[in-house]
């Protein structure tokens, strides 16, 4: 590439479309005003590949950026400015972080003379989001912008990703250089080989002597886009599958081997299942809290055989008997390859015994509902109609909270990437900026948003953007009128006492989505709820806001209380 | 099996990194123990044979079952090229310190001879003060810091451990090696 004489801000888009970036979310301010001048030109000239979505407020910026990536597999970006701009954003890199979103958030900074000066709208944004990035950098000459830009996406997306966030000042963006895009990175010892060759024989051998297997699939699985690879192991192990909230869709839950999500708010059967195992072959997972329950009672008889592509995940939180490091779609087929040999040469495991063991738990607690026909909704009910309406086959996001646990497990995900939720961190608020995102990043396709009254209350002035863009999205709110998964753990472990939890009925969820242009509706009886739903996804246009009132205190069974085994969970008997 | 949730027994473990001479370099390195509650005994970092790579030398506090946790994350931070926990056998260490006494000029011939047996020099003298400069490994420091009190210690400086593993393994910059 030929070099070319421009400014920082300038150079910025260009590496941006150099990395094929199709949506930059974000809100313009001071201190980063060169980069908004010279977007101007970037998205209004002839045949410009490169959109802005101006967004009202920075964390949703961050999150639709979230859902894009989550919904395409490529990188998000987001831009703020300096500040109040960058700490707003500040939510949204954590929750990446926590679950591992591809995410480029970039900052424009005060002029560095007036860095460390506490000048107007100045705050160490780098600082603040050392813990909370793969990496971040503060750009100090104009010269090493494009090398950066490069890096940040090399890095975002590379091994586990992750956010990164590049801060430029405003003196760096106005700078005027000679521009040349690099086309390698180089960065020492990121990444390096493992030292040993994995241990793919011992993993066959602790497969082919296992009597209780199972498999656990973690978000790592859609990260490295190992679908087939997985569903071919599977069928060739013979295992039961497990997944966490982001393994949904990574192997269809609709697959008789498949438990569906265990942990927390895990079905009994999965959890059985898990606890009872004794070989655990966890893929791209981490074994985080709200899955294993009381760590030192976690599945006490499972050995552990543990793929995944960050060596810090290895026997973090459980001993892996067998690590197997490296990315799930390389090295899944050789342990593939591996288990066969084994098989061949030594027969295969008798599982039936085991599988008749899962399917009769399956039998006896299946996750369940009693819906009165004369009563409130359901809001499980209020899922397997939207379940069933759209064929199984929207994309998903939710927000944070009992709808949330509802939505995972009523609404079964057969598909790749049609779960977006925020788990590690979990955000409320998030539903409806990840459902922009993805909305943006798979236009032709249905996206519906599951939200709880509370969760859509953090976001909502963001419905203005889904407006403007005429994205035909469709959030159902279901409503309860509490802030209600903090309510069920005051009503099972704080003897009912609602501090702060209940909600008044406020604001008109339908004079709202009429306020911002929009469809509203709202089902408060059962047989509402069929033709609302059927209303919202006829129509056509911009986005639709369903107020389903639910239940007021309908509870997500079953529940592993916090701290307690696995296996020793409340309700859903 | 085993699923980590008691802390075993502490001790103290020597983790040598190189990395990256950038701006923020010792705050990240610093913010990840100090975040994922790593005890840091002591911390020293300084120039290489390179000037864009520094070495550090970081003593913590640290089951040898959290210390592979800790090099794994360490490795993880970009500008980390490379690190590796010291063991004790194959390591040299040493540490600079240096003790400002009070005392009587009558006693600074006496002190002379007891820095003397601990290959210590004498710095700085003044009537009534004088400072002591040791080098060695803690132990040695230890020891010497001990006979010293006596004399009335005002103050001490110690520079936290520097470590090098024995023989032809390094901890090189790529290109260097």
């Amino acid at each position: 590439m030929a070099k070319e004489k421009m400014t920082g801000a300038q150079a910025l888009l260009r590496c941006l479309e150099a990395e094929d970036v199709e949506y930059v979310f974000g809100v313009p301010g001071g201190a980063i005003l060169p980069v908004y001048d010279a977007l101007f030109e970037a998205t209004h000239r002839e045949g410009a590949k490169l959109k802005h979505v101006l967004v009202r407020h920075e964390q949703v910026g961050a999150h639709a950026a979230e859902g894009y990536a989550l919904a395409t597999g490529k990188v998000g970006v987001c831009f703020a400015t300096s500040g109040p701009g960058a700490t707003n954003l500040v939510t949204g890199i954590a929750d990446a972080y926590m679950d591992s979103v591809p995410l480029v958030a970039i900052t424009g900074n005060v002029p560095q003379t007036l860095i460390g000066t506490d000048a107007f709208q100045e705050a160490d944004i780098t600082g603040i989001t050392t813990p909370i990035t793969k990496h971040n950098w503060l750009v100090t000459d104009v010269e090493d912008l494009p090398r950066i830009v490069k890096e940040a996406f090399f890095l975002a997306r590379s091994g586990r990703p992750g956010p990164v966030l590049v801060d430029i000042p405003k003196d760096v963006q106005n700078a005027v250089f000679e521009f040349e895009y690099p086309e390698t990175v180089n960065i020492p010892g990121y990444m390096p080989a493992p030292k040993e060759p994995p241990r793919l024989a011992e993993a066959a051998t602790l497969i082919r002597s296992a009597t209780r297997p199972i498999v656990y699939l973690g978000g790592g699985v859609r990260t490295s886009g190992s679908y087939a690879e997985v569903l071919a192991f599977v069928e060739l192990v013979g295992a039961p599958v497990v997944t966490t909230v982001h393994g949904k869709g990574v192997f269809p839950e609709t697959h008789p081997r498949c438990l569906g999500m265990f942990g927390m708010h895990g079905s009994r059967y999965a959890n059985y299942a898990v606890q009872d195992s004794d070989l655990i072959i966890a893929l791209g997972a981490r074994f985080d809290d709200r899955v294993t329950g009381k760590l030192a009672a976690f599945a006490p008889e499972a050995k552990v055989v543990h793929l995944d592509v960050d060596p810090a995940e290895i026997s973090k939180l459980v001993t892996a008997t067998v690590p197997l490091v490296g990315d799930l779609k390389a090295l899944l087929p050789k342990l593939h390859a591996e288990v066969q040999k084994t098989f061949e040469a030594r027969g295969r495991p008798d599982l039936a015994p085991w599988l008749a063991r899962v399917d009769a738990w399956r039998e006896k607690h299946p996750l369940r509902y009693v819906q009165e026909p004369d009563g409130p909704i359901l809001p499980q009910k209020a899922i397997e109609v939207i379940y069933e309406r759209t064929r199984g086959k929207a994309v998903v996001t939710t927000g944070v909270g009992e709808h949330q646990m509802f939505a995972a497990q009523w609404y079964k995900s057969d598909y790749p990437r049609q779960f977006i939720t925020s788990g590690g961190a979990g955000t409320m608020g998030y539903c409806l900026p990840s459902a922009i995102g993805a909305q943006l990043g798979r236009p032709g396709e249905l996206v519906i948003g599951i939200d709880g009254d509370g969760s859509f209350q953090m976001t909502l002035q963001d419905l203005a953007t889904a407006v403007e863009l005429e994205l035909p999205i469709k959030i159902f709110v279901l409503n309860n009128l509490f802030l209600g998964m903090v309510r069920q753990w005051q009503e099972l472990f704080y003897e009912n006492r609602f501090s702060a939890t209940p909600l008044k009925d406020c604001p008109d969820l339908v004079k709202l989505a009429e306020a911002y242009g929009c469809l509203g509706l709202r089902a408060r009886k059962l047989e509402e709820l069929e033709p609302v739903v059927e209303q919202a996804l006829a129509h056509q246009g911009g986005p639709v806001i369903v107020d389903i009132r639910v239940r007021r205190q309908e509870k997500v069974f079953p529940m592993v209380p916090a701290g307690a085994p696995l296996n020793d969970m409340i309700g859903g008997e | 099996m085993e699923r980590i949730e008691e802390k075993q027994s502490y001790s103290l473990h020597t983790i040598s990194l190189l990395v990256q001479n950038l701006p923020g370099v010792l705050s990240r390195i610093a913010g990840l123990f100090s975040r994922r509650g790593y005890n840091i005994v002591s911390l020293t970092v300084g120039p290489t044979e390179r000037e864009d790579y520094s070495r550090m030398t970081i003593v913590v506090r640290l089951s040898s079952m959290t210390v592979e946790q800790v090099v794994r994350q360490v490795q993880k931070l970009v500008p980390v090229v490379e690190v590796r926990e010291l063991k004790p056998q194959d390591l040299v260490e040493r540490e600079l310190m240096l003790v400002k006494i009070k005392t009587p000029e009558k006693n600074h011939s006496e002190l002379r001879a007891l820095a003397e047996t601990y290959e210590a020099s004498i710095v700085d003298v003044s009537p009534d003060a004088l400072i002591v400069e040791a080098t060695g490994n803690a132990g040695k420091l230890d020891a010497l810091e001990d006979r010293l009190k006596g004399y009335g210690i005002q103050e001490i400086c110690r520079s936290g451990r520097i470590a090098l593993e024995r023989g032809f393994k390094t901890l090189a910059p790529p290109n260097l090696k």
